[in-house]
């Protein structure tokens, strides 16, 4: 199957609609099952493993998540935080492959916003998404989200960027 | 700004609390000038500061504070403050100064252990007084200051408890992190995380050795680890061909938050004089993880087989050293709960590595330290609504105690003492003796 840049650029504007729509668990579905979501702590951190990040999660760990919010015990989202994400449109690090089928790189920059109660806070950074063509269409092998401010004081960051 | 009444804030044993040691700015403001500057410190780690020059910085109480390898090797601690006009002389969290501190504001220079070096134009100051200044004479450096196996700490104070006397047996969970190298050496590994709070820094203290909450209050995060598990690894046994699902490292690290009061109530807490205290004398939360290929051998090469054993076996859960410290001994991290106002606390959360132990503990300690303490995790998130609802909560008139009963013995605090692991009784250690620092003598 071939995939075009569109459907590439369209696939990361809705993926981040999802989440905007709390539409969890279809974003989880977009997951490959050896997918990561990776929030590294420094700014410029190549490390994964042997140092601290914000997050690192694999399938596992983002179904935790997700359950987690419907939770009637978890009372952290009582009442329940709301997101919000701008994005610029989407590069692709590496046009030469979409013909191959091979694995998609892409970065899209963003403005999240999330609140709760009286509260509202904004991160701001970038998305580098690796992507995988399947006969089904595409999967996320990993979403690396970059903040500008990492190693920032933050509040609770309770729903996805 | 008039004395806090302490005896009015705290019952006798600390039973309970009144809720202004949680609200009051002004109770804040004294705890800053008292409780911060009579008791050690820790300020960092020297691994933060291998070559000479190099520095952190970081707070005592919410005082700026710079630590900084000397010339001469030795770790300094200087008052970060220009003694000209008050300007921080460095804002980094951590670098290089090279063989001097050079005032950004009008190049006053100062050698690494704070003595003055220079001012630039100096003849303007001939014949003013400056000679008698307090300016004249450098940075502030610290004298009472600790390096104790490579954690460093500071009393403010000129007069208080000698280092060891302020810590003594306590010290033995520090101790056990660093033995759990075979070269006895610990690492600071990459930054902290920084986690900000609208709640007083005596909530989070208090609640690291709170045995009660986790099952209830962590339903949401560790139980829901807990159940999705299960499932799997039910699923999973159901082909009767397959082996049994390894469990994954996430799922070793979070299922024990679950266990119940009997196993807490079991494992025990042990106080120690000047509201030092941890949980997990007999078994913890950390006391099951797998083994590691190769670390035995290497922990038997270094110590012996009896005292390789004893350090392995040693798996306490958390140490609160007092005021504002909290160590993991088995899972190599530490947390700092920083006062930055009476509602307003930021956590760091730093992680060490086991200097010649396979990388697998790091690995484990950073995964541990990411899916607990960071803004991000969700066991970070049940334990903030808390202490945020509390520091609401408290506003109500009627009733102004914070209790704190369970397991309350009169006589139950002195020397060194083990009690059962759901008491309160490390919390009311803590306000015991924080009602004797806040005061104690006239000094300030
Ligand atoms: S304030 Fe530092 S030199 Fe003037
Ligand atoms: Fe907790």
């Amino acid at each position: 199957m071939s995939i075009s840049e569109q459907d590439v650029i369209d696939f990361i504007y809705a993926e981040a609609n999802l989440l905007d729509e709390h539409k969890f668990e279809d974003w989880l579905e977009l997951f490959a099952d050896d997918g990561v979501y990776w929030m590294p702590l420094e700014f410029g951190q190549t490390e994964e493993h042997l140092t601290t990040s914000l997050m690192y999660e694999d399938k596992l760990l983002l179904t935790v998540r997700v359950e987690r919010l419907k939770g009637e015990r978890t009372f952290s989202q009582r009442p329940k935080s709301r997101c919000h994400h701008i994005l610029q449109r989407p590069q692709i690090l590496n046009p030469q492959i979409l013909k191959k089928g091979k694995e998609i790189k892409t970065k899209t920059a963003f403005h999240y916003t999330e609140s709760r109660l009286d509260e509202q806070f904004f991160l701001v950074g970038w998305a580098e998404h690796i992507l995988r063509p399947t006969g089904d269409g595409l999967q996320i092998v990993r979403k690396q989200v970059n903040l500008i401010n990492p190693e920032s004081a933050h509040r609770n960051i309770q729903l996805f960027v | 700004m008039s004395e806090v009444d302490i005896k009015a804030l705290v019952k006798p044993g600390a039973s309970e609390v009144h809720r202004d040691v949680f609200l009051s700015q002004s109770v804040f403001e004294q705890e800053m000038k008292t409780v911060f500057r009579r008791t050690w410190v820790y300020v960092g780690h020297d691994s933060q500061v291998p070559k000479k020059g190099d520095f952190t910085t970081t707070t005592i109480g919410t005082q700026p504070v710079i630590m900084v390898r000397h010339s001469d090797n030795t770790i300094q601690v200087l008052l970060n403050r220009c003694p000209h006009k008050g300007v921080q002389l460095v804002n980094d969290p951590s670098g290089s100064t090279g063989r001097f501190f050079r005032c950004p504001y009008h190049a006053w220079s100062f050698k690494t252990d704070g003595s003055p070096l220079g001012i630039p134009f100096k003849k303007g100051y001939e014949d003013t007084g400056f000679d008698k200044s307090c300016a004249k004479k450098g940075m502030c450096n610290l004298k009472n200051v600790k390096n104790y196996r490579g954690f460093v700490f500071v009393r403010l104070s000129e007069e208080g408890e000698s280092f060891e006397e302020f810590f003594s047996g306590s010290l033995s969970s520090i101790d056990n992190m660093i033995d759990r190298s075979p070269e006895g050496r610990l690492e600071i590994v990459g930054a902290p995380l920084r986690y900000l709070h609208h709640c007083n820094w005596k909530m989070l203290v208090d609640n690291q050795t709170d045995t009660c909450h986790p099952m209830i209050a962590h339903e949401s995060s560790a139980g829901t680890v807990k159940k999705i598990w299960e499932a799997a690894a039910g699923e999973d046994t159901s082909k009767p061909m397959s082996k049994p699902m390894p469990k994954p490292m996430v799922v070793e690290l979070v299922l024990p938050f679950m266990s119940s009061y009997e196993t807490f109530e079991k494992m025990g807490i042990r106080t120690w004089d000047h509201g030092h205290g941890h949980t997990g004398v007999s078994w913890s939360i950390h006391s099951e993880y797998s083994d590691v290929e190769g670390y035995f051998i290497s922990m038997v090469e270094a110590y012996g087989g009896e005292r390789a054993e004893e350090i392995i076996a040693e798996t306490r859960h958390n140490t609160c050293y007092f005021p504002n410290m909290m160590v993991k001994g088995a899972i190599q991290t530490l947390r700092l709960f920083k006062p930055i106002a009476a509602d307003k606390t930021i956590v760091e959360s730093w992680i060490f590595k086991l200097v010649g132990a396979p990388d697998t503990f790091l690995k484990r300690t950073a995964m541990y330290n990411r899916i607990i303490n960071a803004p991000t995790s969700i066991v970070g998130h049940d334990d903030l609504e808390m202490y945020e609802r509390a520091q609401e909560g408290l506003k109500v008139d009627a009733n102004p105690w914070v209790n704190m009963q369970r397991h309350y013995r009169a006589d139950e605090l002195g020397g060194e003492r083990v009690h059962p692991g759901t008491s309160e009784v490390q919390m009311r250690n803590h306000y015991v003796s924080w009602a004797k620092y806040m005061s104690a003598g006239d000094e300030v």
